[in-house]
C-alpha cells in the first residue's frame, strides 16, 4: 500500500478542443500554446475524459465560473478519472459551498494576515539562508530539490507547531493527493488516512500544553454557537494547510527562480530596483501561476455563450485565465512593472486563497535571499528541467550552474 | 480648484486579496480578516491620487470605486 510510482498513461491527446487531458505530458512541459489554441476556439471547451469536464479559456468565463457558486459546487475541487464519494469536511473551506463556507473561511483568516506574515518572515529569511549555506559552495544545484521545496515546508510546519524535519512525509502526502489520485482513487484514502494518524498524535498533545501554533488555533476556535470544532473539521482544515500551503508556493518560488535563471535582464533589474520586487512578484504570479482548481457543475446554465450541464466537471484554469490577452496586453511575456494587473493566481471570489499573503511573503523572501547571495545562475545544460503534473504545476527538477558564466 | 478623489471598498464584493493595502497603504486598511477598507472617508489626500488609480486597477475583485468630487 505504499506504491506512490507514477500513475498509468492516458491515451495521448490529439484533439486538444475536444479531447483535452491536462495530464497530457505536452500540457506538462508546455501548456501555453495549447490555451493559446483553445482560446483562439471557444471561451469554454470540452472533453469526454474525467467522465465529462469544460475548461474555461478566458479570464472573464473563469471569473463568471468562480462568481457562480449555485451553479458550480467546490465539493469536488481536483478532477480525476474516478468522481469518490464526497467527503463532509474534506477541507474546509475550500470544498465548502455557501452558507457553510463563510464561517469555515472566516476561522482561518486571521492567522493569514499580512500583518501576521510579518512576524513570520525573520523565519522565513533563515531558513532561505540555512539552506543556500548548504549548496552555495557546490557550483550548481537542483534548486526545486534542495531550495524551493523546503522553504513552504518549513513555513508552514513552523506555523503549525509540527517538526520541519517530517517534511519528506508532507511530500508524499501532497504527491499522492495531487498527482498520484487523478488516475489512482485509493491514494487518496490513504493519504487522508497517514495525515490524520499523523496529526492525531500532535492534537492530543495540544489538547493538553497548547501553544502559540495552527493547531491550538483551531482547537480554540469556536464555531457560530459557540461551540468547539468537530474534530472531522479540524482535521479537514490540518489537511489542506498542509496541502494547500507546500507545492503551490514551491512551484511559484521555482518558476520564478527558472524565469530569471534564463532571463539575465529581469535578474539585474530586480537586483538594481529592489523596491520592484512586489510588483514583479506579482507578475511572475500571473505569467506563471501554479494552481490549477475545480468546480462540479450543479445546474444547467451558460457560460460566456456556451451551455454548460450538470455532471461534468470544471477545471478552474487561473493560470489560462492570466494569459488571456483580452485581460492582460502582451500576456506571454513577464513585464515585471506592469502597472494593471488583476491576475486571478490565488482565484477570484469567495474562494480567494487563505495563504495568498503567506506565499507573497515566502515568495518575495526566497528571491530576495537568493538573489542576494546568488546573483548570477543559469540553467545548467546538463541536466533537465521537470514540471509537475495536474493541479498544481512548477519545476519539479530545477537544475542550475552557480556564478557568472566562463 | 483641482479636482478631489474619493476611494470606496465594496465590502460584499471585496475578498482579501489585500493588493490595494499593498500599493496604496495611505488609503486602505485591512480589518481582523484581511479584508480591506478605506481609510476614514476615503479622501484621497493631494499628491496621493496615483496610488488611489493604481489599487483599483490591481483589484482583482473590481470592488474599489474611485470618485471625482
Amino acid at each position: 500500500m505504499s506504491d506512490v510510482s507514477q500513475p498509468a498513461a492516458h491515451p495521448p491527446v490529439t484533439d486538444w478542443l475536444h479531447d483535452f487531458d491536462h495530464t497530457d505530458p505536452r500540457w506538462t512541459e508546455d501548456p501555453f500554446p495549447i490555451w493559446d489554441q483553445m482560446r483562439a476556439a471557444s471561451p469554454v471547451v470540452h472533453t469526454e475524459r474525467f467522465l465529462g469536464c469544460y475548461l474555461p479559456t478566458t479570464y472573464e468565463a473563469v471569473r463568471q465560473i468562480a462568481n457562480d457558486t449555485e451553479s458550480f459546487s467546490s465539493r469536488r475541487i481536483i478532477v480525476r478519472d474516478e468522481r469518490p464519494e464526497v467527503a463532509k469536511n474534506a477541507a474546509p473551506p475550500i470544498t465548502s459551498d455557501p452558507p457553510d463556507h463563510k464561517p469555515a473561511k472566516q476561522l482561518l483568516l486571521p492567522p493569514f494576515t499580512p500583518d501576521a506574515m510579518k512576524k513570520l518572515e525573520p523565519r522565513v529569511r533563515a531558513i532561505c539562508n540555512e539552506l543556500i549555506d548548504e549548496f552555495i559552495a557546490d557550483g550548481k544545484v537542483d534548486a526545486a530539490a534542495r531550495y524551493t521545496k523546503h522553504i513552504p515546508v518549513r513555513a508552514i510546519a513552523h506555523m503549525l507547531g509540527i517538526p520541519e524535519s517530517d517534511g519528506d512525509l508532507f511530500i508524499k502526502w501532497i504527491h499522492m493527493i495531487l498527482e498520484l489520485s487523478i488516475k489512482n482513487e485509493m491514494m487518496l484514502k490513504q493519504a487522508a488516512e497517514e495525515m490524520t494518524n499523523y496529526f492525531a498524535g500532535h492534537v492530543e498533545a495540544r489538547k493538553k500544553a497548547p501553544g502559540d501554533d495552527l493547531i491550538s488555533y483551531l482547537l480554540n476556535a469556536r464555531d457560530k454557537n459557540g461551540q468547539p470544532l468537530d474534530d472531522s473539521h479540524i482535521y479537514g482544515s490540518l489537511r489542506l494547510l498542509l496541502i494547500a500551503g507546500i507545492d503551490t508556493t514551491w512551484s511559484a518560488i521555482g518558476s520564478s527562480l527558472w524565469h530569471l535563471a534564463k532571463t539575465p535582464a529581469d535578474r539585474e533589474r530586480l537586483i538594481a530596483e529592489p523596491e520592484l520586487m512586489p510588483i514583479a512578484v506579482e507578475e511572475l504570479l500571473r505569467a506563471y501561476s501554479p494552481v490549477t482548481m475545480a468546480r462540479e457543475v450543479m445546474k444547467e446554465t451558460t457560460i460566456a455563450g456556451c451551455p454548460v450541464k450538470p455532471g461534468n466537471m470544471v477545471l478552474l484554469s487561473f493560470p489560462a485565465a492570466n494569459r488571456d490577452p483580452k485581460m492582460f496586453p502582451d500576456a506571454d511575456r513577464v513585464v515585471l512593472d506592469r502597472r494593471e494587473n488583476r491576475h486571478a493566481a490565488f482565484g477570484l471570489g469567495i474562494h480567494r486563497c487563505v495563504g495568498s499573503n503567506l506565499a507573497r511573503m515566502e515568495m518575495q523572501v526566497a528571491i530576495e535571499e537568493w538573489l542576494k547571495r546568488i546573483p548570477d545562475f543559469r540553467l545548467n545544460p546538463a541536466g533537465t528541467v521537470t514540471w509537475s503534473q495536474g493541479t498544481v504545476r512548477g519545476p519539479r527538477q530545477l537544475p542550475f550552474l552557480l556564478g557568472k558564466a566562463m | 480648484m483641482a479636482e478631489r478623489l474619493r476611494v470606496h471598498v465594496d465590502p460584499e464584493k471585496c475578498q482579501g486579496h489585500a493588493r490595494c493595502k499593498a500599493l496604496a497603504p495611505e488609503l486602505f486598511e485591512l480589518d481582523e480578516y484581511g479584508n480591506a477598507h478605506e481609510v476614514g472617508d476615503g479622501t484621497v489626500p493631494a499628491g496621493l491620487e496615483d496610488k488611489a488609480w493604481l489599487a483599483k486597477s490591481n483589484c482583482p475583485e473590481i470592488a474599489i470605486e474611485v470618485t471625482e468630487e
